[in-house]
């Protein structure tokens, strides 16, 4: 008998499983019924055979106006969830004429420097009927008001929106880098959106807690799970200690993971996500609503599985990835474009990933019947044992002090990148296969000609923003950022002088600058 | 001429030393799991490898290049911002009078760029799926040649 198969985790996968594997097992406590605690089988009673899982494909344009007529044809085919990607000196918190913008603008999303540019962004769009997910961290706060300010112009008030913010600042430390603050000023800003939130925005989803970025910095899914729970915790304590009740916020929260290609463990993984999550709000935080204790969670499909060598194949990979994300029960899937390793994708490429997730949902009967795999040797074994990896993973991050000491101190980034350096070692060794790169690699690759952004886009967002400073009041502006950096310095909830900053048109990147004035920016210990 | 050959005297390479590679992450991007392998990798190869950290600019990179006295230079940036970026720190290298650092780039560049790349004088260019040994052994293959430079200069 050979050695058991390893699974992504690390974890021994049997090449056989049978009713010893899971003598003893208590299906009631283990899974309970779909849409009960300990929610393992799914968030809702019916899942899919209601309807599917939202499909919503993160795209961003150069401009506002590209955007804009972007969405007006999402909205005139039938989409309800519009999903904003932002270019990234708006992740930064720097506006489109800084000069560490240059050659960034409008990369990759789209450029939002004020009042004026979201005005363009959702020109013509009731925003009472659409849902936007916004994927935007440190500078949240202004992107979402700046949303409510625009909303408020076409007469849809706060408690009439729906969407998502990402907000997820703790991982950014750990994997996607677009940090400003320090910790716990992030965390301070955090928990005044979800108390502005709990009051002004009521059905907005205030977070999306996200193992995706670190999973695609390296992380295991063991990996994946536990530091994104632990930072979940720390979002909770830190709402809690706010003066917030757990079950006035908690029920807004939302997850974020990737789907890989190795089916088994993906189903296992988002399984014990869901019970793991459960059981902590329950027991550890006293959350006695139902929705606080449901993991809700977007999935994306794995980027980095994604090949610049013979990139078609990677369609086949996205159409197994996406599976996996709807066999563990996903609210929403993004599938990506299989031209993803070498640009930014096309608008082909862009709707053939739509359309591998229509496959899925219309095409096969997997979305028949609820969490297919229940009750299997094999997937109640691993979700099992994932679910010791995790607990395990989690209490090396509580004996660190909680998820922002152990950022703090790099455990979570190192592990990550040990796990990184270990699967790039592998493919090199070929140890591990990746068809096309490694293992059935054709002598020639064929050309391919990806999507160009034009250069322009910088320019004029650059003119936008001169005529901007020219026309506004600049006083009031002056002022309002006075006011927001009193705001800062104090205790006061941040948002209401921000919104009123915003409002007279100051600058997203003004606005995180009068930040970064009181409160200073984050320099990570960084090793390897 | 020659500030390569005056800064290899300094790091004092010799076919069997290391080199001092500067690993850099230009621009916004924070996504650095290419760069940090990359870095573990060179160093593994028993190179010293200096890391930026993320969000740095061009004239950054360009002056830890300068302190630390190294002859190559290994950006990465996936943003889509690989021209401008490389444009600038040529720029700014040359103004050091430090053309001759060598220059990798890696990230997600379309093939038509590497050749763009390589038009303003980078020196190699990896994209996704690209074996680390290869990369590893560009850089040993650097070595070689600043070590018979330095040897023809003595």
């Amino acid at each position: 008998m050979g050695s058991p198969a390893q699974s992504e985790s690390g974890l021994p996968i049997q090449p056989v499983y049978d009713g010893t594997s899971v003598a003893g097992f208590d299906a009631d406590a283990k899974l309970g019924s779909p849409g009960r605690f300990p929610y393992t089988r799914g968030v809702y009673p019916t899942m899919y055979t209601g309807r599917p899982w939202t499909m919503r494909q993160y795209a961003g344009f150069g401009t506002a106006k590209e955007s804009n007529e972007r969405y007006h044809e999402l909205v005139g085919a039938g989409t309800g969830g519009l999903s904003v990607a932002f270019d990234l000196p708006t992740q930064m918190g720097y506006d489109s004429d800084e000069a560490i913008a240059r050659g960034e603008v409008g990369k990759v999303g789209v450029a939002v420097d004020s009042l004026d540019d979201m005005r363009t962004l959702f020109q013509g769009l009731p925003l009472d009927k659409v849902s936007t997910s916004m994927t935007i961290n440190a500078p949240a706060a202004s992107l979402l008001l700046l949303y409510q300010l625009v909303a408020a112009e076409q007469g849809v008030p706060g408690d009439r929106l729906t969407g998502t913010i990402q907000n997820d600042v703790l991982k950014e430390y750990i994997a996607r880098g677009t940090y400003i603050f320090p910790p716990q000023q992030s965390l301070r800003l955090i928990s005044d959106i979800f108390a502005y939130c709990h009051r002004e925005l009521p059905r907005w989803n205030t977070i999306s807690i996200s193992g995706y970025h670190m999973a695609e910095a390296g992380a295991t899914p063991a990996q994946e799970i536990a530091f994104t729970l632990a930072n979940a915790k720390e979002y909770v304590r830190t709402a809690i200690a706010a003066g917030l009740d757990v079950d006035d916020f908690a029920p807004r929260l939302s997850f974020f993971f990737v789907a890989r290609t190795t089916l088994l463990e993906e189903i296992a993984k988002f399984r014990a996500a869901r019970r793991i999550w459960a059981r902590v709000m329950r027991d550890e935080f006293g959350a006695r609503n139902p929705k606080s204790q449901m993991l809700r969670f977007h999935t994306q499909t794995a980027g980095v599985q994604l090949t610049a060598q013979q990139p078609e194949v990677n369609l086949v990979r996205v159409a197994l990835q996406g599976l996996g994300a709807v066999l563990g029960g996903t609210q929403s899937l993004h599938t990506n474009s299989y031209d993803e390793a070498i640009a930014l994708p096309t608008q082909k490429a862009a709707r053939l990933a739509l359309r591998t997730q229509q496959v899925i949902a219309y095409e096969t009967d997997v979305t028949a019947t609820v969490d297919p795999f229940a009750g299997s040797y094999v997937m109640e074994s691993m979700t099992d044992d994932l679910e010791g990896a995790v607990l395990e993973l989690m209490r090396a991050v509580e004996d660190r002090g909680g998820a922002v000491a152990a950022i703090e101190q790099g455990f979570q980034k190192s592990e990550i990148e040990k796990s990184a350096y270990r699967t790039a070692l592998e493919i090199d060794h070929q140890e591990r296969t990746v068809v096309g790169v490694n293992k059935y690699v054709l002598d020639e690759e064929e050309p391919y000609e990806p999507l160009r952004v034009d250069p322009q886009i910088e320019l004029d967002q650059r003119e936008r923003l001169a005529a901007l400073r020219e026309e506004r009041d600049g006083d009031a502006v002056l002022r309002a950022l006075d006011a927001l950096r009193a705001a800062a310095r104090g205790t006061d909830n941040v948002l209401p002088p921000m919104r009123e900053a915003l409002r007279l048109r100051a600058t997203a990147g003004e606005v995180a600058h009068a930040l970064r004035d009181v409160w200073g920016t984050y320099v990570p210990h960084d090793t390897f | 001429m020659n500030a390569l050959r005056q800064r290899a005297d300094l790091g004092g390479v010799a076919a069997s030393s290391r080199l001092r590679v500067v690993i850099a992450k230009p621009g916004l991007d924070g996504h650095d799991r290419g760069a940090k392998v990359i870095a573990r990798a060179l160093r593994d190869a028993g190179h010293e490898v200096i890391y930026t950290g993320l969000h740095q600019t061009p004239e950054q990179i360009v002056a830890t290049v300068i302190a630390e006295d190294a002859p190559v230079l290994g950006l990465s940036v996936l943003s889509g911002a690989h021209l401008t970026i490389v444009e600038r720190v040529r720029e700014l290298l040359a103004r050091e009078d430090a053309s001759d650092v060598r220059i990798l780039v890696g990230g997600i560049i379309p093939d038509a760029d590497v050749r763009l790349l390589e038009a303003m004088g980078v020196d190699a260019v990896f994209t996704p799926g690209a074996d680390i040994s290869g990369i590893v052994e560009t850089v040993d293959r650097f070595r070689a040649e600043l070590a018979d430079a330095q040897g023809a200069a003595c």
